[in-house]
């Protein structure tokens, strides 16, 4: 066990210096000077020019540059904002907690629809419900994300405002308004951002539970007298639920590193949006500090659940080959 | 023989008075062992494949609705211009007095904010999601196996460099990944196709690598190898036919993938420029106008879970088929 944590925490590293190294070296080739973008169209004092070139250390070879970077977000230092001139790590905790919301609220949708219909569908394979429930996820998966926004968006916020007489509706923009609490204005994008992430919870569900259904101790189970219900919930989804419990925590991981498609539909303050339109900016210091950062979070999650899977199920450990 | 049996056994009855039994040899209607005009018919992986597919009523249906778009798409050039009009550019004087029309025998889904047809804007639209879905993923299948093939046959130092690669790809968030590639490249058709392509090759990577690592133990290659087969031959010719069947599934698959991709970047202004049609830049059109004319938004979205969910429908009809066990 404490070898395979340690051959996981040695892996880290290079895939970490990779990500950072990727992410320098591709804002560093994309067209468009941050510097004179500061001045939009007007010209540019070149003493000026040469001197915010210099301080932001972009006069220096691409190389140096990276190794400075680490150097400094080793000490928490992420830099400034070229766009204004803020601390990047000031933006990112403004930011981050509307992201985090976010991703808790979706997960949530996501533990009691996907794990529900995952459940009922297990329960009585290849009856209607199942079938309904099986078609349906697989639309939820090819449903664009941004498109179930709007059309949700169109519902709630339009139609159904047009048809109440604005006395039922759901806010479609924002986080805060003052006419809804602000748990509200987290309702449709939650569920946007919810919706891919729940089929596929519900589809590991129903494929779980079926097969652990089968098994020789949930037999012994009902052999032994238990009612459906007992065996259900005391013997087959314990098992059942581990890989289930995996692919949400990964998915809560992925959901942390910013929703740009949801954040955009519904104009979300999070850090998806900022990173997006930082990158319009070619702000880099908040591109890179930002996204540096959540891919973090995103690969300690990922640590967490592998090692949490393999302490789970002792099989994990030794299997060399899996890839 | 039966049928000498048969007379032994009579000529005893006979005697006896018992009338004759005769045991008839029943032959299958089609002959076993018996090898017919022209060979035996040939059962193939494949073929066998294929009939169960065809039993798979979504599936077919799925292919079929990909068929037809796919033939429209190709020959829009043929009948859209006289049939709908211009659609592609803005004609400033046409446009007041066509714009925002409803559905009508002319325009079956009603025009756009510039008078265009949203019909031959939407055929158009799956000639670009098509293309870019067909394009990326062979692209992203090209890498996979090259990089996935040489990661699972040499193993040791060169699997370790790709396969933390592929870690780098997947620790990235995707679409963040993709709207930084095509900031690097500037928006486009190539630049999509490349973009999407290099970011898939993680998957199919590790889905061949682990095929060859099964395989290439197997003593078949090792016979290919002393008949003095080079490596890429063994790779192509002998381990890739092997794990042809998930690489099938996952591809299909990903088509539906990357058009929802495409739509994505396009959405986000990062893709297909305008005046072309693209379902993904017809959504971000259409958000001006989501109050008052709800159809724009509702045709190219249509259009997008259609198509997608066709090549997912497949993709699961080809795994079933071709009895592929796959993590769901």
């Amino acid at each position: 066990m404490g070898q395979y944590i340690l051959r996981r925490l040695l892996q880290f590293i290079p895939v970490f210096l990779g990500v950072t190294l990727v992410l320098f070296v591709l804002t560093r080739v994309i067209p468009g000077d941050p510097v004179k973008l500061l001045a939009g169209e007007r010209s540019q004092d070149p003493v000026v020019y040469e001197a915010i070139t210099k301080a932001y250390g972009l006069d220096k070879p691409i190389l140096v540059q990276y190794v400075n970077y680490l150097g400094s977000i080793v000490k928490g230092d992420f830099g400034q904002s070229i766009a204004t001139s803020r601390e990047v790590t000031t933006i990112f905790k403004e930011k981050y907690p509307y992201t985090v919301k976010l991703a808790l609220a979706a997960i949530f949708v996501e533990i009691i629809i996907g794990i529900g219909a995952g459940v009922i569908s297990a329960l009585r394979p290849y009856s209607f419900l199942d079938a309904l429930v099986t078609l349906s996820t697989s639309v939820l998966v090819s449903l664009p994300v941004f498109w179930l926004g709007m059309l949700l968006q169109y519902f709630f916020g339009i139609w159904l405002k047009r048809w109440t007489g604005a006395t039922l509706y759901l806010p479609i923009s924002g986080a805060h308004s003052a006419t809804f609490p602000d748990w509200v204005h987290l309702i449709l994008p939650a569920v946007t951002l919810a919706s891919v992430s729940t089929a596929y919870a519900a589809r590991i569900m129903r494929s779980q539970l079926l097969e652990v259904q089968g098994q020789d101790y949930v037999r012994t189970a009902y052999a032994k007298g238990l009612s459906s219900r007992a065996v259900l919930w005391g013997h087959s989804m314990k098992n059942a639920l581990i890989p289930v419990v995996t692919f949400v925590a990964l998915d809560l991981g992925a959901m942390l590193s910013g929703a740009i498609l949801t954040e955009t539909v519904f104009n979300w303050p999070g850090i998806g949006y900022t990173i997006f339109s930082a990158i319009g900016k070619r702000d880099w210091p908040v591109v890179i500090g930002s996204t540096i950062i959540v891919t973090l979070v995103f690969m300690v999650i990922n640590l967490v659940v592998d090692i949490g899977y393999a302490f789970l199920d002792p099989r994990i450990r030794y299997d060399e080959s899996k890839a | 023989m039966p049928l000498d049996d048969d007379a032994a056994i009579n000529a005893a009855r006979e005697k006896s008075g018992e009338p004759a039994v005769r045991h008839k040899l029943e032959f299958p209607t089609t002959p076993l062992g018996e090898v017919p005009a022209g060979g035996m018919p040939t059962r193939t992986l494949w073929g066998d494949a294929w009939r169960r597919l065809r039993r798979n009523k979504l599936a077919l249906v799925a292919l079929g609705y990909l068929a037809i778009i796919l033939v429209f798409a190709v020959t829009a050039d043929l009948w859209a211009k006289p049939l709908f009009g211009e659609f592609m550019y803005v004609d400033s004087t046409t446009v007041m007095q066509t714009r925002f029309q409803a559905p009508s025998a002319m325009h079956w889904m009603g025009t756009d904010d510039f008078g265009r047809d949203e019909l031959a804007r939407v055929v158009y639209g799956a000639r670009i999601s098509l293309a870019i879905g067909i394009g990326a993923t062979t692209l992203a299948v090209t890498l996979g196996l090259l990089l996935g093939g040489l990661s699972g046959y040499y193993g040791g130092r060169v699997d370790g460099v790709i396969m933390r690669m592929t870690d780098v790809f997947l620790a990235f968030p995707y679409l963040l990944f993709a709207i930084l590639l095509m900031s690097v490249m500037g928006p486009g058709f190539w630049s999509l196709v490349i973009a999407i392509g290099i970011l898939g090759w993680t998957t199919i990577a590790r889905v061949f690598r682990s095929s060859v690592l099964s395989v290439k133990e197997n003593e078949y290659v090792d016979a290919a190898r002393a008949m003095g087969a080079s490596d890429l031959r063994i790779l192509g010719r002998h381990i890739l036919p092997n794990a042809m069947a998930p690489i099938i599934v996952y591809s299909t698959m990903s088509v539906g993938g990357v058009i929802l991709s495409e739509a994505a970047l396009s959405f986000l202004g990062l893709g297909i420029q305008p005046p072309t049609p693209s379902w993904g830049r017809m959504l971000d059109e259409s958000q001006t106008y989501m109050t008052t004319h709800p159809s724009l938004f509702i045709w190219p979205g249509l259009a997008i879970v259609l198509t997608v969910l066709a090549f997912v429908l497949l993709g699961d009809g080809l795994r079933d088929a071709l009895d592929v066990k796959m993590k769901d």
